[in-house]
Formats: structure tokens, C-alpha cells, sequence
């Protein structure tokens, strides 16, 4: 990336300068296609996953938008009308009911269903949902942010239109994403202006970006490391429940991504964790980045039906490639210790 | 000033002298700028929207002090800054975002549907004005003069009871003509309407102040004042407050108008180089325009009837837009492959079409196709600047005998 740094050409410009930037972006895209098995002329770069959702479900331009009911804000805000397809209690999405929606009503449809949430990791049927929409006509827009470079993605088998993927979701920089289209579709752009990616979305290309994108992506190829993750998530999982059987692991009968788990302490609120967490030097956070610092409860939680108590004492950990055994029991050691404090203040409560 | 000085890049490896001398396309990132930047993507890399924890108030906090940097630059407050992905995005979030608000929200505010510009805009600004046209919004572009100034009757002319925004773009970026801000600025503010600058190539180049001129929204690039590209910002008015609609939704970061995760390395990156070109800008202004006058000298005495496009006072320190007559301008870049110069624009460059903007000055395109766009920067130097004058100027005295063009007399050699 520093090497990208020293490229003062704008891809857009033809003398030597511009071609060796343009150059740099067209190696690029050939990478990040390469991380879902699309062609590389399918990648439209893009500011990041907020900006390729946006373009996907406003760029499409169907009457009818449906989104699941766990979508990320950036889906959800992007269609403030669309219908929502509900999930079951382990948060994977109806597909009978998908079915049913699509039916009732012949008219051209987006389907927008991401394969794995990004608060608690369940991974979704896509390729099912891509084949009924398929049937009734409708586009499927896929969000692969949280899905990237964690679990092999390959777009004929999950049989999207548009794909979205985020760089710094996958170990890049942020400030980069992409809309990809594996086959070909015609969009009405968001941005307009100098005819960049091919009409598709104007503004100078994020040369550092992208091609930290595209060095991410690449080493997103080696997902075999997340084995080890889940290894770790699981034995994490088992901690706490063997430490607090009223814990609750959310969505655990589902599939999930191997790195991310949504653990409810019943009793404790999620900000009380988070901030006894982090006096101990461990960093996790109460669902979705964008949304923390508000209040209210996920409405990825509320779709799967958890009660707003639980709901209210859910927090997201999210391990990384790097996450060590000794990170785990560092978490483990303080979200134990806070549990047990907790138990204790509330049978001192019951006693008096 | 002690800048880091940097050698030519060069894209081929070639052992060739490599001048960069196209700074309006893009510029260099910034040594400093780099280093700053530089942990946000190995040690400081939480997210800044998690703000329950340390790693994410770390990068919450730097985007914050870049905010500032930003603001400090143009008078502003920080609150006003929203970070967005370049000045394309910018221009089409402020264009868009005004006339959308103010048709969805028609209560208490008068019905106004008419926007103000320039046929010498940027692709960027009447890509989105041409979208508000089919939408039913009605756009005025307006003529410049033949130096690429706004005349200001023009302006005051076609602004209305119905106008709900003025865009004018700061600094130009093919011929780098100053508009008057504060003026234009005055006259909206007199009829209550809105004014957009498109300030990508003025920022870190001319002073810029918010207040004195009157702006309620601005867009900024990083790249073209040596920060990252992907990075820009929207300067939005907060007293009394310009309205927009956002172009992207999601979990309502920048106050709602911008949503999506702020990319902490390239915000960092253009605080600092706010920051430094804010420190810099009188010294450099002075340096640059050293340049590009030797620049300009040079290349009058020995190229005969070259000829300067735009204004040549009210303009950047460092651009030059000059025509070869008799010289098609895409052979004589050709013929100087060390020097790194555009025909204009860089989203339009891979065009033949003679540049919408010096016809829009009245150029005929015999004259239009011989243009060239010099764009000088930090890292230029005198030697850099000799060397240029020769090159070009030996290749232009090539041509011109292979053309058999006939040369005025009394031209001094």
C-alpha cells in the first residue's frame, strides 16, 4: 500500500503517471474479483459496503425491494419501504415466507439478503434465497461484508446479481468497498461526474484503498486459519456456558461465521460488560459499530425474537485471525469475574 | 521550511528524467501526511464508531482532531465537516442533497426549483445538475467571460425568488481561474439562496473562509492537496443551517449525513494535510507562482504565439493552461514523454473532444485542441521547471517546422 502511496497519477490520466495508476487498479480488481470466483470486470469500486449497498438497492431501480429483517442499517435505511422478510428465532431467514412474498404480487423485485450477519455471525441459505428469486423474476442483491475472507465465497454458487464486499471488513483499509456484478447488469449510478468505473460510479478511484483491498483480499484466500478461530470461539462458548448456564449463546443452532458469537449475561446490562471488559483491556463491543453509542435494542435481536431483557444484556465478540488462546482466557477471565460480582450483588439483594 | 524531498516517480522504471507537472489532476501524497497516516492502519485501527472501547476511541478521536484541521482551514466550525469519499461525492451530495430536501420538505420553505451554475463546472457538478433537470428541476448554466470569470450581473440576473442554490467551483480546475467568492457569496445571502463552491483545486491554495465569503457549502478533496485519494469532505452551514438530504443511509454517522464507516487512516491523512498546507500556504503561494511565472517566461520567448487561457491574476499559484497554435495538443504531450502534463481534465483526458470549458471561453476548437493544463506543485522545483520550458519548447519548435506552419516574424529565439 505505502508503494500505492507513491503514486501521484490519477488513473484517469493517460500520460505514463495515470497508466501506472491505472494499472494498479485494474491488478486490483482482478484480486478482489478473485475472492468470490467473479470476473473482474463484474467489480465496481466503491467507498465501502454502505455506499455498495446503497448503489445496489437504489441503483437497480426495481418497484419492490425486500430485505430480511437482520439486514445491516445500510440495507435497511437504503430501502426505508421495503417489506421484510422475517427470520426464524435462530435468526436464519424464512424462506417459505420469502416464497409467499415474492408470489403474491408479480412485479419486479430485489431480493436483498446478506450471507452471514454481522452481530451474530448466522449465516445465511443464500443460494436458496437466489434461487427463489430467480424463479419469480426478482434481482438478488447480496451483502457479503461480514462473510468475506472468513468463509469460501464462490458468486455462482451463492447466484447473486450484486455482491457487496468491504476491504476493512477483511483485514484492509477502510474507506474501500465494492459493488460486484457477476453478470452484468446495467445500474443507475449514485455519484455522477467524470465517468469513472465505467459510468458506474464517479469520483477519482482510492488508489491506496483499493489496492489494500486487493492485498486483503488475496490473503483472504488463506481462510483456512478460521478454523482455528472457530476452534477458539467454540471453546469460548463453552467457557461461559459451563461458568453461567443462564448465559445465552445467540443463534448457536444456525450456522454461523466461525469468529463471531453474541453472549447474553442475564441480568447485566451489555454497557456494564463492555466497560468492565475493557478496564480488564478487552475490547468487544454490543452489536453493530455504526448503531453503538445510540440506545435502543438491535433490531437484529428483536427480529429473532429475543426478549428485550436478554436482548439488553447481549454483547458481540468477534475474533480476528490474530486472537490468540490467551486472549480468550483474558476475556474469559474478566467476563467471569464481573458475572460471579454480579451473582453476588444480586443474592446479597435477595438476602436483605 | 525544510520539505522532505522526494525523488520523481517513475511508473516505467525507466532511467529517464520523470517531471510531474500535472498537480490539478492529483498530487503526491505528502511525506508528513504519510506518516501521520501510517498507525491509523497498524496500530490504531478500531473502529471509530466503537466507542465503547479504547481502540475505537483512539481512531475516534483522531478523526476528530482532523475535523478540527479540516475547519481550521476554511473558518469553520468542526461541526460543520463531514468526511465523505472525495470531492465527487461532495459535489453530488450537496447538489442533490439541497434540491431533494427542499422538495420533499415543501412546508414553510417557499417552492424553489431552480439552480444556478457554470458551463465551466466540473463533470461532477453538471452530471448532478442534468440528473435535478430530469427530475423536473429547472438549471441555469451560465457563460463566463472570455477569461473564465463570472460576471456578476450574469449572476444577479438569473437569481429568483425560485433559486434554492448557486454552484460556482472556487478554482478552476483546467484553467485555474479564482472566482470571486465573497462577492458571489454576498448576492445569495442577499436573496436567501444557497451557495455551493466546489473548492477541490482552492483548498490549501488560496485562502478560503466560510464567513467572510459567504458559503454555506464547500467541497474539499484530499488528493489534490496532498492527501489520500478516497477522501474528501462536505464543509454544511450550521447557522442558519443548510439543509440536505443524505445520499447514503445506514448507521447515521457525520450527523446523518453521510453514512457508512469513516476510513480513520484517510481522514488523518487529510487533517494533516490541511494542516500543513494551511501553515505552508503563504510561503508556497509565493514559491509556486515564482515558478510558474519562469514557467511562463521561458516558454513565451521561445514558443511563438503561445497563448494563456483564463485569467491571469485571479488564478492558482501554479496552473498554466497554454494553447500551441498549430500544434495539436495530444502530439506535443506525445513528444515530451518525461513531462507529466494532461490535455485538461483527467475524467475526460482519454476524450478527443476539444475541452467544453475553453470553448465555453469563447476558443474556436482549431485553438481549443492545441491546450495544455500545467499544474505545478510542492515538490516542483526550478530545475524541474528549466527543464520543462526546454523539452517543451524544443519539441513545440520541432513540430511546427514538420508542419511547415510558417513562423510570425520578429519573434525573439
Amino acid at each position: 500500500m505505502t508503494a500505492a502511496l507513491e503514486h501521484c497519477g490519477n488513473p484517469s490520466s493517460v500520460h505514463r503517471w495515470g497508466r501506472a495508476a491505472r494499472a494498479t487498479v485494474e491488478r486490483a480488481r482482478i484480486a478482489v474479483a478473485a475472492l468470490v470466483g467473479a470476473p473482474a470486470e463484474a467489480v465496481v469500486f466503491v467507498s465501502g459496503g454502505t455506499e455498495a449497498n446503497h448503489l445496489a438497492i437504489l441503483g437497480a431501480g426495481r418497484q419492490r425491494v425486500l430485505v430480511s429483517a437482520v439486514e445491516h442499517g445500510s440495507v435497511l435505511q437504503a430501502a426505508p419501504t421495503a417489506e421484510h422478510i422475517p427470520v426464524d428465532r435462530d435468526g436464519v431467514v424464512r424462506l417459505d415466507l420469502l416464497n409467499l412474498m415474492l408470489g403474491k404480487a408479480p412485479s419486479s423485485a430485489l431480493v436483498s439478503v446478506m450471507i452471514a450477519n454481522n452481530e451474530t455471525g448466522v449465516i445465511q441459505p443464500v443460494a436458496e434465497v437466489a434461487a427463489i428469486a430467480h424463479a419469480h423474476g426478482a434481482l438478488f442483491h447480496c451483502d457479503a461484508v461480514q462473510a468475506a475472507g472468513k468463509i469460501p465465497l464462490d458468486a455462482s454458487v451463492i447466484g447473486a446479481d450484486l455482491v457487496t464486499l468491504s476491504a476493512h471488513k477483511i483485514g484492509g483499509p477502510p474507506g474501500a468497498g465494492a459493488l460486484l456484478m457477476p453478470g452484468g447488469l446495467d445500474l443507475t449510478p449514485l455519484l455522477r461526474g467524470g465517468g469513472q468505473e465505467r459510468g458506474r460510479r464517479a469520483g477519482t478511484e482510492n488508489l491506496l484503498g483499493i489496492v489494500g483491498f486487493a492485498a486483503a483480499a488475496t490473503a483472504a484466500a488463506e481462510i483456512a486459519v478460521y478454523d482455528c478461530v472457530r476452534t477458539l470461539r467454540d471453546a469460548l462458548e463453552a467457557e461461559v456456558i459451563a461458568a453461567a448456564p443462564e448465559a445465552v449463546v445467540i443463534g448457536n443452532a444456525a450456522p454461523r461465521l466461525p469468529n463471531t458469537t453474541a453472549i447474553a449475561m442475564p441480568g447485566t446490562a451489555a454497557e456494564t460488560q463492555i466497560i468492565a471488559l475493557d478496564l480488564d483491556g478487552v475490547m468487544v463491543s454490543a452489536g453493530a459499530a455504526c448503531s453503538s453509542g445510540k440506545v435502543g435494542p438491535s433490531h437484529v435481536l428483536k427480529a429473532m425474537g429475543v426478549a428485550p431483557d436478554i436482548a439488553a444484556t447481549t454483547i458481540r465478540v468477534s475474533l480476528g485471525w490474530g486472537t490468540t488462546e490467551s486472549d480468550v482466557s483474558r476475556f474469559l477471565q474478566s467476563w467471569t469475574a464481573l458475572y460471579r460480582r454480579r451473582r453476588g450483588f444480586a443474592e446479597k439483594a435477595r438476602a436483605a | 521550511m525544510n520539505l522532505p524531498r522526494v525523488p520523481p516517480l517513475v511508473p516505467d522504471g525507466a532511467n529517464t528524467p520523470a517531471i510531474y507537472l500535472d498537480n490539478q489532476s492529483s498530487t503526491r501524497v505528502d511525506p508528513r501526511v504519510l506518516e501521520a497516516m501510517l498507525p491509523y492502519f497498524t496500530e490504531h485501527y478500531g473502529n471509530p464508531h466503537s466507542t465503547s472501547h479504547a481502540y475505537g476511541q483512539v481512531a475516534a478521536e483522531s478523526i476528530e482532531r482532523a475535523r478540527d484541521e479540516v475547519a481550521a482551514l476554511i473558518h469553520a466550525d468542526p461541526r460543520e465537516i463531514v468526511f465523505t469519499s472525495g470531492a465527487t461525492e461532495s459535489n453530488n451530495l450537496a447538489i442533490k442533497g439541497a434540491a431533494h430536501f427542499v422538495r420533499t420538505h415543501p412546508q414553510g420553505v417557499q417552492l424553489r426549483d431552480h439552480i444556478v451554475t457554470l458551463a465551466t463546472e466540473h463533470k461532477c457538478v453538471l452530471e448532478s445538475c442534468a440528473q435535478l433537470e430530469r427530475e423536473g428541476f429547472t438549471v441555469t448554466y451560465l457563460p463566463v467571460e472570455p477569461d473564465g470569470l463570472l460576471a456578476l450581473d450574469k449572476l444577479a440576473a438569473a437569481l429568483s425568488e425560485r433559486t434554492l442554490l448557486v454552484s460556482v467551483m472556487a478554482a478552476h480546475n483546467e484553467i485555474g481561474v479564482v472566482q470571486p467568492l465573497a462577492e458571489i457569496g454576498a448576492l445569495c445571502h442577499g436573496k436567501g439562496v444557497l451557495f455551493h463552491s466546489d473548492a477541490a483545486q482552492a483548498a490549501g491554495k488560496i485562502p478560503l473562509d466560510v464567513e467572510a465569503m459567504h458559503i454555506d457549502l464547500m467541497s474539499i478533496s484530499g488528493h489534490k492537496m496532498y492527501g489520500p485519494k478516497g477522501v474528501g469532505v462536505l464543509y454544511v452551514r450550521r447557522r442558519p443551517r443548510a439543509r440536505l438530504l443524505p445520499l447514503i443511509d445506514g448507521g447515521g454517522q457525520e450527523r446523518g449525513l453521510r453514512s457508512g464507516t469513516l476510513p480513520t487512516p484517510l481522514c488523518v491523512g487529510l487533517g494533516r494535510a490541511a494542516a500543513i498546507a494551511g501553515a505552508e500556504m503563504a510561503e508556497e503561494v509565493a514559491r509556486l507562482r515564482g515558478l510558474r511565472d519562469r514557467l511562463y517566461q521561458g516558454l513565451a520567448r521561445r514558443v511563438p504565439g503561445l497563448g494563456l487561457n483564463g485569467n491571469a491574476e485571479s488564478r492558482l499559484a501554479g496552473n498554466l493552461n497554454l494553447t500551441f497554435p498549430g500544434i495539436e495538443a495530444p502530439t506535443l504531450i506525445e513528444a515530451c514523454p518525461a513531462i507529466a502534463i494532461s490535455t485538461g481534465s483527467a475524467c475526460t483526458s482519454a476524450t478527443i473532444e476539444p475541452s467544453y470549458v475553453l470553448r465555453a471561453l469563447g476558443l474556436p476548437d482549431t485553438l481549443a485542441s492545441t491546450a495544455i493544463r500545467i499544474g505545478l506543485g510542492r515538490f516542483n522545483t526550478a530545475a524541474e521547471v528549466d527543464f520543462a520550458v526546454d523539452a517543451l519548447a524544443a519539441a513545440a519548435a520541432r513540430l511546427t517546422a514538420e508542419n511547415g506552419v510558417r513562423q510570425p516574424s520578429g519573434v525573439p529565439t
